[in-house]
C-alpha cells in the first residue's frame, strides 16, 4: 500500500500550476485519505467527512440506477410491442438502457466536475464533493432522450450560477440538480414535458403523425454481432411502428392521465403494481417506488438525510391530499372536469404516481438548501408536501409539482430558520426570567439558614 | 431518540399499509381494506387526542416548575425509562437533569486507581497563557536565581495588578521563557526536595467580603476562579450572580474526581464555605448521576450549596452545560466557575494556612502501558512526569502528549508543562499515514457518531488523523446530536464569522466557552475549528462590550 502511495506521489505536480495541482489533489484525496493530523482544537476527529457523507447518497441511488437503465429499454421495447415480459429480451433492454444512460452520466460529470475543478483552481481551494451527489441525481431526473447539449447547458447553468456564483459547495440557495432540471423545463420545455418524451427512441413522423421506433445502427450493430454470435435475440433493423393507444400503450405518464380523467383513466393503462414497481414511462430514476423507499430508509437510518424533512413531507402530502378529497365531488357525472377527478384520488394512490417519494427522499433532504433547524425542517418538509401536490393537481400547466415546490421552499428555508432563531432567542430569554424567579426563592431559603456564611449574615 | 423511533415506526406502518393496499386492491376496493383503513384512522384519531392531552399535561407540569425534580408528567413512560437503565436509588429525592444528547468517545487507556509518586519531577512552571483576559506580557516580580516558597508571588497582570499569580512549589526560579512578540510563556521553578509554603495570616471567620477578596487575591488562589462570559480570570470588582462547580468530568479518559477528593472532605467544605461568602447568590454543585453508585460523600454531603445531579454522556460534566440547565447566564450576568482542584486549594489554605498546589493527575491514553494516577503539583513538567513509564509506539508513528483531554487539551512536548487547571495527561498516537480509500472503507479504528461507522469496541485506539479535509458548513444535523443545550451552534458560528453581534448575543454566545463546543468540533463533518471560531467571537464581544 505504501508502494502504491509512493507511486501516486510521483505524479504530484508542483504548486506553480494551480489547475493541475487541485486536479491532482482531488484524485489523490479520492484514492487516499490524507495523513493530515489535527493541529489546535480537538486532537481526535470523527471518522465522517464530506466525501463519506456524499458517497452514501450515491450508494442509496444505485438500485435506482440499475432499475432505471433496464426500464429505459423495457419501455422502448414495450411500446414497440416487443418483449412485453419483464425479463424477456433482458440483455437488449439493458444494453439499450446503457447506451442511453452512459452518455447522460458522462456529460453530467464531465461538465459539472469540469466546472468545479476550474473554479477550485481559480479560487485556490480544494475540489469540494458537492457535485458527487448532484451528478448522481441529475441523470435520474432527466427523460431518457434528453439531447446531450441541452443537458450540458443546463448543468453549466446550475453549477455556475446556482453554486459557484454563491461561493461553492455549502453556500448555494437552491438545489443544484433541480436547478438544472428547471432550466431545461423553462428553456427547452418540449424536451422534458408532454407525453412524447418519456419513452426513448421514438420519433413522430411529420406526415402521418404516427410513431416509429428508431433504426438500430452504429453501436447497436456491434452488440447485434455479439448477441447473434451467442445465439441470443438481437436488436435487428428497427424502425418499426409503435402500437397504438388502443392496444394499451401510451407515452403518457400516470399524472398526465390522471389530470384528464382521474384514477379511472390511469388504471386503464397502468395497474397499481406497475406504478409501484416502476415499469412505466417517466424520468429515468423516479419510477420504482420500492427502491426509492429503501434508499429513503437507508439515508434516514444512517442520519445522512434528516428524517424530519421526509416525515414532514409525507404529512404535508397526506394532509393536502385529504383536503382535496374533501373538496372533490362525491359522484362523477359526464360533465365532471378532469381536475375534480384528479382531486378525488386518495393519497396512497397519489403517492405512487409521479415522483413525490423520490423528491422528498433525495431532493428535499439536501442539507445545504433545506432549512437547518429541527423545527424548521418539519415546516419545510410539510410545506413541500403541501405545495407540491397543489401544483400537481391544481395547476394544469405543470404536470408535476415537486421540482417547483422544493425550489420554492429552498428560497424560503432561510426565512423559516430566521423565525426559528427568533423564537429560540425569545424562548431562552423567557426561560432565563423564569429561572431567575426560582433563584430568588432559593436565596430566601438560604438566607434563613444561619449556618451558612454569606456576605449578608457575616 | 425515543420520539424519533416512534415516528419512524409510525411512518413505516402507514407506508406498509399503503403498499399492501396497492398490491391487493384491484380498481374496486375490497370491504376488508376499507374497514382496515377506517379502523386505522380511528386509532390515529384517538392517538392524536390522547397525545395532545398528554402534551398539555406535560406543559402544565413544566410551567408550574414541578418537573424540575425530573419527574415524568406524561401518561406514557419516556423511552429511556422503558429501555434505558433505571435511575439508581440514590437519585430518588434529588433534582436530576437527564441529558439525552452528547457522546462518550470510547477511548482505550483509562487510568486505573493506583497512585504513584512523581519523584522524577523537578521542574514546575507558571504559564501566563493559561489565564485568559490578561495582557500578553505580565509584570514578573522575581528574577532568575531567586528562591521562592510555594505561594510566593511570581507575576501579576499589568492592568489588574491586584490579581497575583504564585509559585506552586518552593524552589529556585530557573528560567523565564518567552514566545512570539516576547510574550512570557513560562516561568520555570526548580523544586526543592523539602517543600515549604509561605505562611499566611488568615482573615477572621466573620470578615467582610472586601477583606476576604483582598486575602484571596494576595494569597494567589484567586486565579482558580473563572468568570463567565468569556471564561476569563474573575474580576475582583465584580460580585457574581452565582458560583458553579462541576464535581465530575465526562471528557474522554478524564480523571475520576471522586477519587481525587478521597479523604479531603474538610478541605472541600472549607473551600465551599469561602465561596459562599463571595456571592449574594447561590453556590451550585453539579454531581454525577450516571453511575450505579453515588459519587463521593465529599460531594453528596457538602453543606450550604445547591446540589444538582446530571445524567447523560459527555458534555454533561461540563460546567457550562450544567449552568445552561440550572440557570443560564444572561447578557448582563457574571458567573464564576471553579474546578474541584481549585476548591480544594482554597479550602486547604483556610484549613491549614498553606498554599497547597498538589494535584492528582491521571496519566491516560492507549499508548500508556499502565495508565494510572500520579501525585504531583500544578504545572509539572510533562517529560519528567512520564519519565521511566512504558509508552508503546504503533506503526512507527510518534506519540502526542496532551495536557488535558483529547477534546480541549493542548499539545505539549517533553520540555513543556502541564497547564494550570489540568489534572490529566493524554497520550495519543499520531495518524500521519495516508489510508487508501479511507473515506470509503475505513479499516483503521476511528471514533464517530455516525451510524455509517460502527464502533464495536469500548477501547478505541484512535489517532490524531483528521479523517478528511476542512470544508464549508454543509451538514446541519451533526452538532445537534452532541450539544445538550438549547443553542443553534451552527448558526452561532456563522454569526461569529460574519461579526453579527446582535445574533451572536441572541443565540447565546455568552453561555459558551471552548470546552462546550469541543464535542461538536469533534463531530463536525466539515472539520471546522469551532473552538477557535468561538474564541474569536468571545474576544470580539469582549472588546466591544
Amino acid at each position: 500500500m505504501s508502494a502504491l502511495h509512493d507511486f501516486v506521489k510521483k505524479f504530484e505536480p508542483d504548486h506553480e500550476n494551480k489547475f493541475l495541482h487541485t486536479t491532482y489533489d482531488a484524485f489523490y484525496t479520492f484514492l487516499f485519505q490524507p495523513g493530515e493530523v489535527t493541529k489546535g482544537g480537538t486532537h481526535v476527529k470523527d471518522g465522517m467527512d464530506l466525501k463519506r457523507l456524499m458517497v452514501h447518497v450515491v450508494l442509496a441511488l444505485q438500485l435506482l440506477y440499475v432499475f432505471g437503465t433496464w426500464n429505459i429499454g423495457h419501455q422502448h421495447f414495450t411500446a414497440l410491442g416487443q418483449y412485453p415480459g419483464l425479463l424477456e429480451g433482458f440483455h437488449l433492454k439493458l444494453v439499450y438502457g446503457l447506451v442511453k444512460m452512459i452518455p447522460i452520466f458522462l456529460v453530467t460529470h464531465v461538465v459539472g466536475l469540469g466546472i468545479e475543478f476550474i473554479y477550485a483552481a481559480k479560487k485556490g481551494h480544494s475540489v469540494e464533493e458537492g457535485f458527487l451527489v448532484s451528478g448522481a441525481l441529475i441523470p435520474l431526473i432527466m427523460p431518457p432522450d434528453i439531447p446531450l447539449w441541452i443537458l450540458a447547458v443546463s448543468i453549466a447553468f446550475a453549477v455556475v450560477l446556482g453554486k459557484e456564483a454563491f461561493g461553492g459547495t455549502g453556500m448555494n440557495i437552491w438545489n443544484i440538480a433541480l436547478l438544472a432540471r428547471v432550466f431545461i423545463f423553462f428553456a427547452y420545455p418540449t424536451t422534458i414535458s408532454g407525453d412524447e418524451v418519456w419513452i426513448a427512441g421514438m420519433e413522430k413522423l411529420p406526415e402521418t403523425g404516427a410513431w416509429v421506433g428508431q433504426q438500430y445502427g452504429g453501436i447497436y450493430s456491434f452488440f447485434d454481432w455479439i448477441f447473434s454470435g451467442l445465439g441470443a435475440s438481437t436488436f435487428g433493423e428497427g424502425g418499426a411502428y409503435m402500437l397504438s393507444a388502443a392496444d394499451g400503450v401510451t407515452g403518457a405518464t400516470p399524472l398526465g392521465l390522471a389530470a384528464k380523467g382521474g384514477w379511472a383513466e390511469v388504471t386503464q393503462y397502468y395497474s397499481t403494481d406497475q406504478m409501484f414497481w416502476g415499469a412505466i414511462p417517466g424520468s429515468i430514476g423516479e419510477s420504482n417506488k420500492l427502491f426509492i423507499i429503501l434508499g429513503m430508509f437507508f439515508l434516514a437510518v444512517t442520519k445522512i438525510a434528516d428524517w424530519r424533512i421526509i416525515v414532514g413531507g409525507v404529512f404535508g402530502f397526506i394532509f393536502c391530499s385529504l383536503l382535496m378529497n374533501a373538496m372533490a365531488p362525491d359522484v362523477f357525472t359526464e360533465n365532471t372536469q378532469g381536475i375534480f377527478k384528479f382531486m378525488a384520488i386518495p393519497w396512497y394512490y397519489q403517492m405512487i404516481m409521479g415522483s413525490f417519494l423520490f423528491s422528498i427522499a433525495f431532493m428535499a433532504t439536501d442539507p445545504v438548501s433545506a432549512a437547518s433547524t429541527p423545527t424548521g425542517k418539519w415546516i419545510y418538509g410539510f410545506m413541500i408536501g403541501l405545495i407540491g401536490l397543489i401544483v400537481r393537481v391544481w395547476n394544469p400547466a405543470y404536470p408535476e409539482g415537486w421540482m417547483l415546490a422544493i425550489l420554492f421552499m429552498n428560497t424560503f428555508a432561510p426565512l423559516i430558520d430566521h423565525y426559528v432563531f427568533q423564537a429560540n432567542i425569545k424562548r431562552r430569554a423567557k426561560r432565563g426570567a423564569e429561572l431567575a424567579a426560582v433563584r430568588d426563592e432559593l436565596i430566601t431559603e438560604k438566607q434563613g439558614r444561619m449556618d451558612i456564611l454569606t456576605p449578608e449574615n457575616v | 431518540m425515543g420520539s424519533m423511533l416512534k415516528n419512524k415506526g409510525l411512518y413505516a406502518l402507514l407506508l406498509l399499509i399503503a403498499i399492501s393496499a396497492q398490491s391487493q386492491a384491484a380498481p374496486g376496493m375490497s370491504n376488508l381494506l376499507f374497514y382496515g383503513l377506517a379502523a386505522l384512522a380511528m386509532v390515529l384519531f384517538f392517538f392524536l387526542i390522547v397525545s395532545v392531552a398528554d402534551n398539555l399535561m406535560v406543559i402544565e407540569g413544566r410551567q408550574s416548575g414541578a418537573d424540575r425534580t425530573g419527574a415524568n408528567f406524561s401518561l406514557f413512560p419516556k423511552a429511556n425509562e422503558l429501555f434505558g437503565k433505571k435511575a439508581p436509588g440514590y437519585l430518588d429525592d434529588e433534582p436530576v437533569y437527564s441529558l439525552k444528547k452528547g457522546h462518550d468517545i470510547p477511548l482505550e487507556g483509562k487510568a486505573t486507581k493506583k497512585i504513584s509518586t512523581a519523584d522524577g519531577v523537578t521542574r514546575y512552571a507558571v504559564q501566563p497563557p493559561n489565564f485568559l483576559g490578561l495582557r500578553p506580557i505580565p509584570k514578573v516580580t522575581v528574577e532568575v536565581g531567586d528562591s521562592v516558597k510555594a505561594g510566593d508571588v511570581i507575576f501579576h497582570d499589568k492592568n489588574m495588578d491586584r490579581i497575583k499569580f504564585v509559585a506552586p512549589v518552593s524552589g529556585e526560579v530557573l528560567e523565564v521563557r518567552r514566545g512570539a512578540k516576547r510574550a512570557i510563556t513560562e516561568v520555570i521553578i526548580l523544586a526543592d526536595k523539602d517543600q515549604q509554603s509561605r505562611s499566611y495570616e488568615l482573615p477572621a471567620a466573620d470578615a467582610d467580603r472586601a477583606t476576604l477578596v483582598d486575602f484571596l487575591l494576595e494569597s494567589g488562589v484567586w486565579p482558580f476562579i473563572r468568570q463567565r462570559p468569556y471564561n476569563v480570570v474573575a474580576d475582583p470588582e465584580v460580585t457574581p450572580r452565582d458560583i458553579f462547580i462541576s464535581t465530575f468530568d465526562t471528557a474522554p479518559l478524564a480523571a475520576d474526581l471522586s477519587y481525587t477528593v478521597e479523604g479531603r472532605m474538610d478541605a472541600f467544605q472549607a473551600g465551599l464555605d469561602v465561596l459562599n461568602r463571595l456571592t449574594d447568590g447561590l453556590v451550585y454543585l453539579g454531581l454525577d448521576g450516571r453511575g450505579d453508585e453515588a459519587p463521593s460523600p465529599v460531594f453528596t454531603e457538602a453543606k450550604g450549596v445547591q446540589k444538582r445531579y446530571f445524567r447523560g454522556a459527555h458534555p454533561a460534566g461540563n460546567v457550562g452545560v450544567q449552568i445552561h440547565h440550572i440557570h443560564p447566564a444572561g447578557p448582563k450576568d457574571k458567573i464564576w466557575t471553579l474546578n474541584v482542584d481549585g476548591v480544594l486549594t482554597i479550602g486547604e489554605l483556610f484549613l491549614s494556612g498553606r498554599y497547597d498546589a498538589s494535584r492528582l493527575v491521571a496519566l491516560t491514553g492507549a499508548p500508556m502501558a499502565e495508565p494510572h494516577y500520579v501525585r504531583t503539583h500544578v504545572g509539572a513538567n510533562v517529560g519528567e512526569l512520564l519519565k521511566g513509564l512504558v509508552i508503546n509506539k504503533k506503526d512507527g508513528e510518534a506519540v502526542r502528549y496532551i495536557s488535558g483531554n483529547v477534546l480541549t487539551g493542548q499539545e505539549k512536548n517533553e520540555d513543556q508543562f502541564l497547564n494550570f487547571r489540568d489534572n490529566q495527561v493524554t497520550l495519543i498516537t499520531e495518524g500521519s499515514e495516508p489510508e487508501i480509500f479511507g473515506w470509503l472503507l475505513p479499516l483503521k479504528q476511528r471514533a464517530s457518531i455516525s451510524p455509517t461507522i460502527p464502533v464495536l469496541t469500548d477501547h478505541l485506539e484512535v489517532t490524531t488523523n483528521t479523517h478528511g479535509e476542512k470544508r464549508a458548513f454543509v451538514v446541519t444535523n451533526d452538532y445537534e446530536q452532541v450539544m445538550p443545550m438549547d443553542i443553534y451552534t451552527q448558526q452561532l458560528m456563522k454569526a461569529i464569522l460574519v461579526n453579527d453581534f446582535e445574533t451572536m448575543e441572541g443565540l447565546g454566545i455568552y453561555e459558551l466557552v471552548e470546552e462546550d463546543v469541543a464535542l461538536a468540533e469533534f463531530a463536525c463533518v466539515s472539520k471546522q475549528p469551532l473552538q477557535s471560531i468561538l474564541r474569536k467571537g468571545l474576544d470580539t464581544m469582549r472588546e466591544q462590550g
